[in-house]
């Protein structure tokens, strides 16, 4: 098969065939199995695009903003290395950068798939336990003893409130 | 340490093949998740990638889709012990090549697999043979939320799952099928489905090979493009380019009988003959004549219970499968001999080729 797809790296047939569209452009990359290798594309599941082109499509722009992930402390330069990003919280860090960069990589920018829902409300009840408990250290330490019990109120609420979502999840 | 995974006799890829299913060998879907509250493992010191590591392993180990199933630290593996679990599908080239504190699950029917410290904190894999997007989908939706019920999972309503590469951003959900395509390839079609798949954001690749051919005709066939699109679209748009190509496939041979039946048929013939008697067989010879024997068997010249057959042997035929089983440390050329060996024995026992079936069709 094949026969008119040569790698575009050393001429033999190709059977890796990948394609991006990058800054409005459609590259297309066909490259044999050792090439495809070399460059860490043979795995299906574990391949990055951008990890091929970024060498050549993701250098640093002039004049561009140097920002570090305050998480992580990636930088842009590392990020147009890579194509990689270092946290979760890179994702704030970088979103103009990144902003273009997935309208070209994908159908659209907006998530619209599965939502994690337990996990999100339990992250939310966490942070408000949190909140409470301060709250009720801060009312103690005032001998606001009133609020104090107001507050160990709410506490005791919002745990049962838990236990019972973790029962019916 | 792998001899419970290579000795199964319930393992969904070499035991389980489905019946009556030409040009589809299997279904694969995998999920790209992160914890919320620790560096994706590139970025990952030695002791947060093991902290993240043992947190993962203790959530993974009491769902009940892993009973009865093992982990394997990936440092603890041989180079050899990775590259089978490798040409099982169970994990990938980048885990195979990770620094330590990575690691695997596998279920107990080889169908679930969940890497950790790959690219990402976890790659969620579920596989099933022949074609079934849905069912597949269904059981890893359902494990992705025991877990999500366990972990806190690194999301933005904006943007959804967040990966180390943007490329699996959103969904993080990459869904495959593995498709045996020699009509297409041998009536020169296959370009034109790699361009025209190309263009719907689907990337096509050739799946054996340490060479350059697509060797045994086998095709992985995937999606791109994760964020934008629900899961159900992603999966109902590749289901029916998917089913395209079948049907082009199925087309190709229809047509390549009609007009070079008897060529077809010389060559299904040989290649038999020399699985039943070569001496010496290289790895991309072999999956290029068991791809033939597959056709055979869609064509009714060989019993379809022989089908489970073929598919095992395109797995146990591999480089690093013939080496674990003839013992660490052996050539390349031994493993020729090895190779042609257990093939040899295995068709000998097969019944003669029935040409009359396909004469009738033609
Ligand atoms: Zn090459
Ligand atoms: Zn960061």
């Amino acid at each position: 098969m094949s026969e008119n797809l040569k790698c575009s790296h050393c001429n033999k047939p190709a059977t890796v065939h990948l394609t991006q569209i990058v800054n409005n452009k459609i590259i297309k990359v066909d490259l044999c199995e050792s090439c495809a290798q070399a460059k860490g594309v043979t795995d299906s599941e574990g391949y990055s695009l951008a990890d091929l082109l970024s060498k050549t499509n993701l250098t640093l722009e002039k004049g561009e903003a140097r920002i570090a992930c305050p998480d992580c402390g990636l930088t842009t330069a590392d990020f147009r290395r890579t194509g990689r990003l270092g946290c979760a919280a890179c994702y704030r860090s970088f979103v103009t950068l990144l902003q273009p960069v997935l309208e070209d990589m994908h159908a659209g920018t907006a998530h619209k798939g599965k939502i994690p829902k337990v996990a999100l409300s339990r992250q939310t009840s966490m942070a408000k336990l949190n909140d409470l408990e301060n709250a009720l250290h801060r009312a103690i330490a005032e001998e606001a003893y009133e609020d104090a019990a107001k507050f160990r109120d709410e506490i005791q609420a919002c745990k049962k409130a838990a236990e019972y979502e973790a029962i019916q999840s | 340490m792998i001899e419970s995974i290579i000795n199964s006799d319930k393992a969904e890829l070499t035991q389980n093949t489905k019946k009556g299913a030409p040009v589809v060998l299997s279904t694969r879907v995998r999920l790209a998740r992160n914890l919320v509250d620790a560096p994706f493992p590139e970025r990952a010191n030695m002791a947060q990638r093991s902290d993240l590591m043992a947190r993962c392993a203790n959530q993974i180990a009491d769902l009940s889709q892993m009973k009865n199933g093992a982990f394997f630290d990936v440092a603890e593996l041989s180079d050899l012990e990775r590259q089978v679990l490798l040409e099982r599908h169970l994990i990938s080239r980048e885990l195979c090549d990770s620094q330590s504190g990575s690691g695997v699950f596998i279920n107990k029917d080889q169908t679930c697999s969940v890497m950790i410290n790959e690219e990402d904190h976890l790659r969620i894999q579920f596989l099933k043979t022949g074609f079934s997007l849905r069912s597949v989908w269904k059981q890893i939706d359902r494990f992705d939320s025991s877990l999500e019920n366990e972990l806190d999972l690194a999301f933005s309503s904006e943007f959804g799952y967040l990966t180390a590469c943007p490329t699996n951003l959103g969904t993080g959900l990459r869904a495959s099928v593995m498709l045996h395509l020699p009509g297409l390839v041998i009536s020169n079609n296959m370009d034109k489905v790699i361009r025209a798949v190309n263009q719907l954001g689907i990337t096509v690749r050739g799946l054996f090979g340490e060479g350059s051919d697509a060797t045994g005709h086998v095709f992985q066939i995937s999606n791109q493009q994760t964020l934008g699109e629900s899961e159900e679209e992603i999966l109902s748009r590749l289901a029916s380019v998917f089913k395209t190509i079948i049907d082009h496939e199925i087309n190709a041979r229809f047509k390549y009988l009609e007009e070079n039946c008897a060529c077809l048929l010389d060559q299904i013939g040989r290649a038999f003959g020399v699985l039943k008697n070569a001496y010496v067989l290289n790895s991309n010879e072999a999956m290029n004549l068991l791809s033939l024997m597959r056709l055979a068997v869609d064509l009714e010249m060989l019993p379809e219970v022989n089908r489970s057959d073929i598919d095992r042997l395109f797995i146990e035929c591999q480089p690093g499968h013939i080496q674990y089983v003839a013992g660490e440390g052996i050539e390349a050329d031994a493993r020729d001999l090895c190779r042609a060996k257990t093939l040899r024995e295995e068709f000998v026992q097969l019944p003669a080729l029935d040409f009359d079936k396909v004469n009738k069709l033609g």
